[in-house]
């Protein structure tokens, strides 16, 4: 019996995230040329309503999702971190394109380095700019992380990358 | 190219004590003006019948500050600005290299639609007087790009309507563009300074 309620609420939220991961509405953030490969992606030749994430909401009062696409300056990054304040919880963010991960070639005095210095950011898709399945892949990890916060209980941690530069051949 | 030639000559005649230099490299005509008499030439310019330049193209400013103290930079070298005149091409008239005395110079690029010729006007600005007259009254496009050197190089313009920043938020210090502005510096409005 001490199981029981555990053990139906976890499924209920198996059911939640569920739902969650595949009805997305996403908040399009667009300040730059990244804007035009995520076109491409959310149009019919990749089509991103395959994923559940086809309906932006051009209020942030109704997405889930925040896509930041293209670079930010430091004049918009209180805008930014005002629609993100603005967005109801539960809310993911991604960072879509280079700039917006670390803020790419932009190392000057107007550019933010990377929205993860004023936002909590929960999938990272690089790319200058990335490609769409690049996007799709990206929006994928996202729906697992999603899955596993409502089955586990716990937000997703991001995984450790594979150290890609210390080969340890050649020592 | 004729035409072109007597362009800048036209202007030498008619304002003798303003045209500190000019050259044209290359089909380009250039005139360097003085900074008191740019108003007056530029309505000249804009509606004697021989020029009628009734476009301006664009409006920039150059810090030259530290021009020519280092070496080019690799990602310059070969694009062959007129730093050093290509052999190949005789070119009688070349670039004669920043002005003397002065740390800025404004540039107004001029086009006609109606005769179809181009006209570069260069006004040398110095850091001990940095203002010089708008011409915003003439061409409205000013209004904007003026607003633009001014938030970059701190160059003021006499009888602009609306000289404020136009690019760099209202809290941001200094002239971004300018060669002492250090290069590292950050003055972010949210998060940290990185």
């Amino acid at each position: 019996m001490e199981n029981y309620p555990s053990y139906f609420t976890s499924r209920l939220n198996e059911a939640l995230g569920w739902a969650r991961k595949y009805s997305i509405f996403q908040y399009p953030f667009i300040t730059a040329c990244c804007g035009m490969e995520y076109m491409a992606t959310a149009c019919s030749h990749y089509d991103v309503d395959r994923f559940g994430a086809g309906l932006p909401r051009f209020s942030p009062r109704q997405a889930d999702v925040l896509f930041v696409v293209g670079t930010i300056s430091h004049k918009m990054a209180p805008v930014l971190k005002r629609i993100y304040d603005q967005m109801a919880d539960p809310k993911w963010v991604v960072a879509f394109g280079v700039c917006t991960c670390t803020g790419g070639f932009y190392d000057n005095y107007a550019t933010v380095m990377g929205i993860d210095t004023i936002l909590p950011v929960d999938v990272y898709i690089p790319g200058c700019p990335p490609r769409p399945e690049m996007v799709l892949d990206g929006l994928m990890k996202l729906q697992d992380k999603i899955q596993d916060q409502h089955t586990t209980g716990v937000r997703a941690e991001p995984q450790a990358r594979p150290d890609m530069f210390d080969t340890g051949a050649g020592k | 190219m004729s035409a072109a030639v007597s362009l800048i000559d036209h202007v030498a005649e008619q304002f003798p004590e303003a045209v500190i230099a000019s050259h044209s490299y290359r089909g380009d005509d250039t005139l360097v003006l003085r900074h008191e008499q740019l108003h007056e030439v530029a309505q000249f310019l804009k509606n004697d019948p021989a020029f009628q330049m009734n476009f301006l193209m664009d409006l920039a400013a150059v810090d030259y500050s530290v021009f020519g103290q280092g070496p080019t930079p690799a990602f310059f070298a070969s694009s062959g600005v007129a730093l050093r005149p290509s052999p190949q091409i005789p070119d009688e008239d070349p670039w004669p290299g920043p002005p003397e005395g002065a740390r800025f110079v404004v540039v107004y690029h001029f086009f006609s639609t109606i005769h179809k010729h181009r006209l570069r006007l260069v006004v040398p600005v110095d850091e001990s007087a940095l203002e010089i007259d708008t011409v915003s009254d003439l061409w409205p496009g000013a209004n904007w790009l003026e607003r633009e050197v001014w938030d970059m190089f701190g160059i003021g313009f006499h009888g602009h309507p609306d000289l404020r920043r136009i690019l760099m938020y209202d809290e941001f210090e200094g002239h971004p563009l300018r060669k002492d502005y250090p290069v590292k510096k950050r003055q972010p409005l949210i998060g940290p300074v990185n």
